[in-house]
């Protein structure tokens, strides 16, 4: 870290700098993915977290390859992408609230076997 | 002679017939066609044994004709198990005998077993029985044999546990079934030592006995015992549980538990004689090479004929007397056996034990089928509750005395002549057991003659039930007649022309001495039958009262039956059995319910992991990334 | 230059600052909000990078398109004013806890072995026509099939987003 020190007010932004910032915009995002009930929070939390990669796309690309362009353009595609998927997300949430009327994530158990008392298999 | 073949194949499929019809007929319906194709059996046996004596004979030796046989499984070239039919005077003979004898228990429980429950089941089994033996006594190697007399010993557990509402019948069948079990196991190891080193099955190799056959037997040992020797005695017991010899007898007199014709068919004329029979094949096996063994056979023999004969003195139970008579009678044969030399004269004892086997077959049977007469009319087996029935039962009366009269060796009834002959070997053999036999023969005479005594003479009859008791119908009194004629005129047989050790002709000739000793004594047993129970009085109680231990210790049947439970209750099952069940329980089913249990758990405790729940599932991805990566990075 | 790390270090506290805040507030709208705040400032982040395009684009599609839906979708499943109610404390503290560690344990990775990069090579804005042509071109670098995909993908999104939300 010291060299950030060192070159701190020299004009320079150390590509550590991005990453980190990065890092701690994914890691927030997992956060929430993992603590927040709310489909919307969560879908919110994805979005940091794709958020944080198009950052890092962009920085490495800018520092390391320069006269290349595939770091742009990944971010670019991330951004149309995570635009689809929102598009989709909402629709289903809001569908989900149709049926549901809430949107916690725990309500969201039907997939999983319900767990009535005939399927219940007490050896 | 290939129509042999339908003497086995008739029974079977009237086996299978009967049995899967079951109780879709009418049980007279089942009853005719079990008798109708017995019939035909017995037809086809006498015509083969008519064919067979009037043919065979070459130059005075009655020839072994094969007339069928094939390969059933085949192991290598030289041991294959074949099934087919051998004919030889002894096997002819034996057909002869278990037909008649079958046939007339077939037309017996007609009348018998009328309304009983099971009655096409009953037949059905006779049927199965009458394959099993017949197969047994014509088999043209050992193991065809064994395969027959499992057979046997199937159908006689399924016969003595006829009744298997009774809890005594269940458990006679059992026992029988594990005694002659645990005897064949005897028989097997037998066969597969003499197999592995004969190289072969087959009678006719076997009983040849060419040294070439038997040279890869010599300097094997084992425990100071050559191995054929080892291997001609473990054959020996499997015939000593079929024949219940001692102490092997003990399944015997519980089998009486079954209908009464049954154990006049299996118990007395046929299924017991098949370990004499057996001896009697591997004759020449026995009297070349192991005549030890063969020596052992007589006095194991001797020993259960007096055993058995002293036992019966005191049984009350009619037809336990006639167990414990059957049991005696197949020792004489087995002494005969024993004693009997190879060829000519010296094979007295064979022909002797061979004909006593024909004609015992005969009078017990008829003594089985009296006491059913009996047990028909007065709903008991106890001889106390009898008495006094010559009068109601004349028929019945008088087939019982010349029954009587036959086992107990009084000229001119078969028995005289085929115990006689037996008596001559033996003296011929050992003087002392030749007057131990004679002994014996005195103690049957003694036991048959108290036998009748009490039932026909004595205290006057004391209903117990209301009912006067009266004479069988004629199904049950024509075999008594049939059987009866049979017993007188079987003696007059030319016997020794038709069964001999060697083949060849034999000549009886009774000797007078032994002839006139035997006689004797039987009267004296007779004499003093009628003396202790002829009028009633109260000489037995006296008598009984004072020899009361060896009374009682014979009523009980020396406590052998109470000898083996302790061996197997106290000694095998508590001291191996328990700790053996112990650990199965404990350990082995531990294991495994241990191996469930904890499977169960362990589902039970990661059945949260499905859960469900996306977050919960992003938990695990993301710390499981996050581990694997420290260790790919750190490690 | 040292407008550039001022700027950037401001924008860095926005981007910590807000993304936390919006993932920890008890109000939807609030978080919205807050996440519009950080999509901003990343916005931000691509302009000092020098990618005028990017930055068009991530203000466009995010902060235009995407918040909208995001409002809208919250205006249509909550009811107005009421707080979300709390997380269990043992969901929040365990991903905390992992969260934490992962930001360590990448942190440290990064710290010890990403090289100091500090050559920040001063280049014009990436002109729009050679965008389009890159994105257009079949040639090697361009992205002709990425870019047909995504334009599938998207009218699928549109065609599957309407087939899901509509009422029946």
């Amino acid at each position: 870290m010291g060299a950030i020190f060192d070159n701190f007010g020299s004009g320079v932004i150390p590509l550590e700098g991005y990453i980190f910032i990065s890092l701690i915009m994914f890691f927030t995002g997992i956060y929430g993915f993992l603590s927040r009930k709310s489909l919307l929070m969560i879908l919110i939390s994805i979005e940091m977290i794709l958020n944080s990669a198009d950052i890092n796309f962009a920085a490495f690309n800018r520092y390391l390859y320069p006269d290349q362009m595939e770091g742009f353009f990944f971010a670019l595609f991330t951004i149309a992408i995570s635009a689809c998927e929102t598009a989709v997300a909402i629709a289903i949430v809001i569908n989900i609230y149709r049926n549901l009327n809430n949107v916690e994530v725990d309500s969201l158990q039907e997939l999983q076997e319900p767990e009535s008392t005939e399927t219940k298999t007490e050896i | 002679m290939e129509y042999t073949l339908y003497i086995l194949i008739l029974p079977l499929l009237s086996f299978i017939v009967l049995g899967l019809m079951d109780t879709k007929w009418k049980p007279r319906v089942a009853g005719t066609i079990g008798t109708a194709v017995l019939t035909i059996v017995t037809a086809l046996s006498y015509y083969t044994a008519w064919e067979y004596f009037s043919t065979a004979n070459l130059n005075g030796t009655y020839q072994k004709i094969i007339a069928f046989n094939t390969v059933w499984v085949q192991f290598n070239e030289y041991l294959h198990i074949d099934m087919g039919i051998l004919l030889d005077p002894i096997s002819v003979m034996m057909l002869v005998v278990i037909s008649t004898v079958s046939l007339m228990v077939h037309i017996y429980s007609l009348a018998y077993m009328k309304g009983e429950r099971g009655f096409e089941r009953y037949y059905a089994f006779l049927s199965l029985f009458s394959f099993a033996m017949l197969g047994l006594v014509v088999s043209t190697n050992i193991f065809q044999m064994y395969i027959f007399g499992e057979m046997v010993g199937l159908s006689s557990y399924l016969l003595i546990g006829f009744y298997y509402t009774k809890p005594e019948a269940v458990a006679a069948s059992k026992k029988a079934f594990i005694v002659t079990r645990f005897a064949d196991l005897g028989f097997l190891i037998g066969i597969l030592i003499l197999s592995y080193y004969t190289k072969t099955f087959d009678f006719g190799i076997l009983t040849s006995c060419d040294a070439n056959v038997f040279a890869s037997f010599s300097g094997v040992t084992f425990m100071g015992a050559s191995a054929l020797s080892w291997a001609m005695a473990l054959i020996f017991i499997g015939g000593a549980g079929k024949s219940a010899m001692f102490p092997l007898h003990i399944w015997l007199p519980d089998a009486m538990e079954g209908p009464t014709p049954v154990s006049a068919l299996i118990h007395a004329a046929t299924m017991v004689v098949a370990g004499v029979f057996l001896v009697a094949r591997l004759f020449p096996i026995y009297i070349t090479f192991t005549p030890e063994v063969l020596h052992g056979i007589a006095y194991v023999g001797a020993f259960t004929s007096l055993f058995a004969a002293v036992i019966a003195i005191v049984q009350t139970d009619i037809k336990r007397v006639l167990a414990f008579s059957t049991i005696s009678q197949i020792g004489f044969m087995m002494v005969a056996l024993g004693v009997s030399g190879y060829g000519g004269q010296a094979g007295t004892g064979y022909m002797a034990s061979m004909f006593h086997l024909f004609t015992h077959a005969m009078f017990k049977a008829l003594l089985f089928l009296g006491a059913g007469s009996i047990i028909h009319a007065v709903h008991s087996n106890e001889m106390t509750q009898m008495g006094s029935l010559k009068k109601f039962l004349p028929v019945t009366r008088w087939t019982f005395l010349i029954a009587c009269l036959a086992i107990a060796g009084i000229p001119p009834f078969s028995g005289f002549f085929s115990k006689d002959e037996i008596l001559a070997a033996t003296m011929h053999f050992s003087p002392g057991l030749g007057v131990m036999m004679t002994f014996t023969a005195g103690v049957t005479a003694f036991y048959m003659f108290r036998l009748y005594y009490r039932i026909f003479h004595g205290k006057a009859y004391q209903t117990t039930n209301g009912h006067t008791p009266h004479e069988s119908p004629v199904a049950m009194t024509l075999p008594l007649v049939f059987l009866a004629v049979v017993t007188i005129f079987a003696g007059f047989i030319p016997f020794g022309k038709f069964v001999s050790s060697d083949g060849a002709f034999y000549h009886i000739h009774i000797d007078p001495t032994i002839a006139t000793i035997s006689v004797v004594v039987a009267l004296a047993g007779i004499g003093l039958a009628t003396w202790l129970y002829r009028r009633e009085n109260d000489v037995p109680s006296v008598v009984a009262r004072k020899f009361s231990k060896i009374y009682r210790a014979a009523y009980h049947r020396f406590y052998i039956d109470e000898l083996y439970l302790f061996i197997t209750k106290k000694i095998i099952f508590k001291r191996i059995s328990t700790p053996v069940a112990w650990f199965d329980r404990h350990i082995i089913d531990g294991t495994m319910n241990g191996l469930a249990s904890v499977t169960q758990w362990t589902s039970l405790k990661t059945k949260g992991f499905q859960s469900g729940k996306v977050q919960h599932y992003a938990y695990v991805i993301l710390l499981g990334t996050l581990i694997i990566a420290a260790i790919v990075i750190f490690i | 230059m040292m407008i550039k790390e001022i700027i950037f270090y401001i924008l860095a506290l926005v981007i910590t600052v807000f993304s936390i805040m919006a993932v920890n507030s008890r109000r939807l709208i609030r978080s919205a909000t807050y996440l519009l705040f950080v999509l901003l400032a990343t916005a931000g982040l691509y302009l000092l990078l020098d990618y005028h395009y990017l930055f068009a684009v991530q203000v466009a599609v995010y902060a235009g398109g995407i918040m909208v839906l995001f409002i809208f979708a919250i205006l249509l499943t909550q009811k107005p004013g009421k707080n979300i109610r709390p997380e269990p404390l043992l969901q929040r503290v365990m991903a905390i806890l992992l969260s934490s560690a992962g930001l360590i344990f990448c942190g440290i990775i990064i710290y010890q072995s990403v090289n100091r990069v500090y050559h920040y090579v001063e280049k014009v804005e990436i002109p729009v026509k050679e965008i389009g042509s890159t994105l257009m071109g079949t040639g090697k670098y361009e992205y002709i099939l990425p870019f047909e995909a995504i334009s599938i993908m998207l009218l699928a999104c549109i065609v599957g987003a309407i087939m899901i939300a509509r009422k029946r």
